[in-house]
């Protein structure tokens, strides 16, 4: 098997008396699509918060492209390649939609210590800008206030200024929140499309995405990862079912 | 039209002096002078309030460690303008550096403390200074010297020198808040931790922000000490920065001119409320003289609201609308 994308190792978090990354080891494949599912408080967004880097863990290590990043800084891991979303809108949202992806953009296209030329005159911004908001379906939206936007087109940006970044792994904490069906097809023929070009950390309740999407998924319960394994396995593991899937698995 | 404006204003001022010759009242041209240092001052704070986000309540000290070292060059013997005020902002850009590598890192109310700390702790150091005057101040024995045949102790000259540094530097200002620099510190001000999720080192983005606005605030400084041929610890008080937060909160956080303005209008209002006795407020209340602050503290109020984008989002809302 080709060297792990991403590798966590032994990776714990308390939060007082609270354990809410209980060992995790977990390894994300060049190229895959890998779900991870549990219930509300399992600590999914804790998860994706340490391998992010907003949060650090109390032991454990993470590898990315098989580097130790577990002490690099967000932005060093950004500029790595590993790059998340949020669960709860995280936009800048007295921003235009293209000042908004080309802010993400700009971070990775040259330095940002430039204090005289206008950001305005610069049009390879603008234009990245507009074909990644193209691509999340924002393209005739650009000169919106993010603010302003519908919540399922905030959902849309949130997940541009993700991919924006030019990142090899994206970390998407439920990116169809709050969505309605149409809006959630949309998004999971995004991520499809995703495929091709990078890998996907998918941190999602929709078990209809989970399913259709992923290569393979862990089931975090507690903190903890109890399986992992391709959808056909996890639909089949009796555990599984009984700590989370319940009725919710399709057939 | 705001370009023509903007030359109109500019036309405006450069003739003030002129008028005030003309009409024998000079006094008016030192006080505009004063407008004009603490708007340069107001200016440097709004790049890190305004701009920013920063609610740095310790401007003062950068402010005062520029006329200080201004002073001290002059005092020294060394009275060369093109000495003694790049050392008075780099001064206080180094100060700021200082102060602010440990301060970026605290955020809301405790940012706000620790920068009022840090100044409180070098308006002591001032105050300690005793070769200095320490907190009797220093009297400079003269003003600095500029070359070109320009005398900074003639008002007029004194008033043209400080009105082309603020013009200057609200054009630098104008130029860096949209550039690629002001746009990262202005999406740090609107969403800091998205920041470093797209991939920018905040903390070194707003650490330059702080040293620059430091920098531009000692200058002010060292204007000012001028302008006074007098510096004392006074210039470092806490209540010098809340007046310069002031003057940017009423003239426009975030505005291009919103430290102009706030200083025009918290000058001026000072200046009508001290030397100009109303028979209608005093019939309302006999004492208001003795507390001009309050009524800065009625307009602050007003400010807050009815015009919570300052002066300078009254004029843009005219302008939108
Ligand atoms: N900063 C914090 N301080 C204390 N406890 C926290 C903190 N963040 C998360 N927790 C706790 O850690 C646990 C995991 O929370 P987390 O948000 O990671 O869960 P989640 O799996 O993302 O849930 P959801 O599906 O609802 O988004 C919860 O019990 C939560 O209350
Ligand atoms: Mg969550």
């Amino acid at each position: 098997m080709a060297e792990a994308l991403l590798r966590v190792d032994g990776l714990e978090k308390h939060f007082g008396g609270i354990v809410a990354t209980d060992g995790v080891t977990l390894e994300v494949a060049p190229g895959e699509i890998h779900a991870l599912i549990g219930p509300n408080g399992a600590g999914k967004t804790t998860l994706i918060a340490q391998l992010s880097g907003s949060l650090a863990p109390d032991a454990g290590r993470i590898l990315f492209g098989g580097a130790d990043i577990t002490a690099m800084p967000q932005h060093g891991r950004v500029r790595a390649g590993l790059a998340r979303s949020y669960q709860i809108t995280s936009i800048f949202r007295r921003f235009s939609v293209r000042d908004n992806l080309s802010l993400a953009v700009q971070a990775r296209s040259g330095s940002s210590l430039a204090f005289w030329r206008p950001v305005a005159a610069e049009t390879a911004l603008a234009e990245e800008a507009g074909r990644i908001a193209a691509q999340v379906g924002l393209g005739d939206r650009l000169d919106a206030a993010a603010g302003s936007l519908a919540h399922a087109e905030q959902r849309c940006l949130e997940v541009g200024l993700a991919l924006a970044t030019n990142a090899r792994l994206l970390l998407l904490d439920e990116p169809m929140a709050g969505m309605g069906p149409d809006e959630s097809q949309r998004m999971i023929g995004l991520i499809e499309r995703l495929r091709a070009t990078v890998s996907v950390l998918l941190v999602e309740h929709d078990m209809d995405a989970v399913f259709r999407l992923a290569d393979r998924i862990s089931v975090l319960v507690n903190g903890a990862i109890v399986a992992t394994g391709t959808p056909a396995e996890i639909r089949a593991d009796a555990d599984v079912r009984r700590a989370y899937l319940g009725d919710e698995v399709p057939t | 039209m705001r370009r023509a404006l903007t030359v109109g204003v500019l036309l405006l001022a450069i003739a003030f002096p002129l008028a005030m010759q003309a009409i024998d009242q000079t006094y008016y041209v030192t006080m505009a002078s004063r407008i004009l240092v603490y708007a340069l001052a107001a200016t440097s704070l709004n790049l890190i309030l305004g701009y920013g986000g920063m609610i740095s309540f310790g401007h003062a000290a950068f402010v005062g460690a520029g006329a200080y070292t201004a002073s001290i060059m002059i005092a020294e013997g060394m009275p060369s303008a093109w000495i003694g005020w790049p050392l008075a902002m780099a001064v206080p850009a180094l100060l700021a550096l200082a102060i602010g590598a440990i301060s970026l890192r605290t955020r809301g109310v405790y940012f706000i403390m620790i920068t009022l700390a840090f100044a409180q702790m070098i308006y002591y150091l001032t105050v300690s200074m005793k070769a200095y005057g320490g907190d009797e101040g220093l009297t400079l024995t003269q003003r600095a010297t500029l070359g070109f045949g320009l005398d900074l102790k003639d008002d007029a000259t004194f008033y043209y020198v400080v009105l082309a540094i603020l013009v200057a530097a609200l054009f630098l200002v104008s130029r860096l808040v949209n550039a690629r620099f002001g746009r990262v510190v202005q999406a740090i001000r609107e969403n800091e931790s998205r920041m470093e999720a797209i991939g920018y080192p905040t903390l070194r983005y707003k650490l330059i922000a702080f040293v620059l606005a430091g920098a531009l605030g000692g200058l002010a400084g060292a204007l000012l000490a001028n302008q006074n041929s007098y510096v004392n610890p006074g210039i470092l008080h806490w209540t010098e920065s809340g007046k310069l937060m002031i003057m940017v909160i009423l003239g426009g956080v975030g505005h291009l001119y919103g430290g102009v303005f706030g200083a025009i209008g918290l000058l001026g209002l000072e200046e009508v409320l001290a030397n100009h006795k109303f028979a209608w407020l005093a019939a309302l209340y006999p004492d208001y003289q003795q507390h001009s602050l309050l009524g800065v503290g009625v307009a602050m109020l007003a400010v807050v609201l009815y015009a919570p984008q300052g002066i300078a989002g009254l004029f843009r809302r005219g302008k939108d609308g």
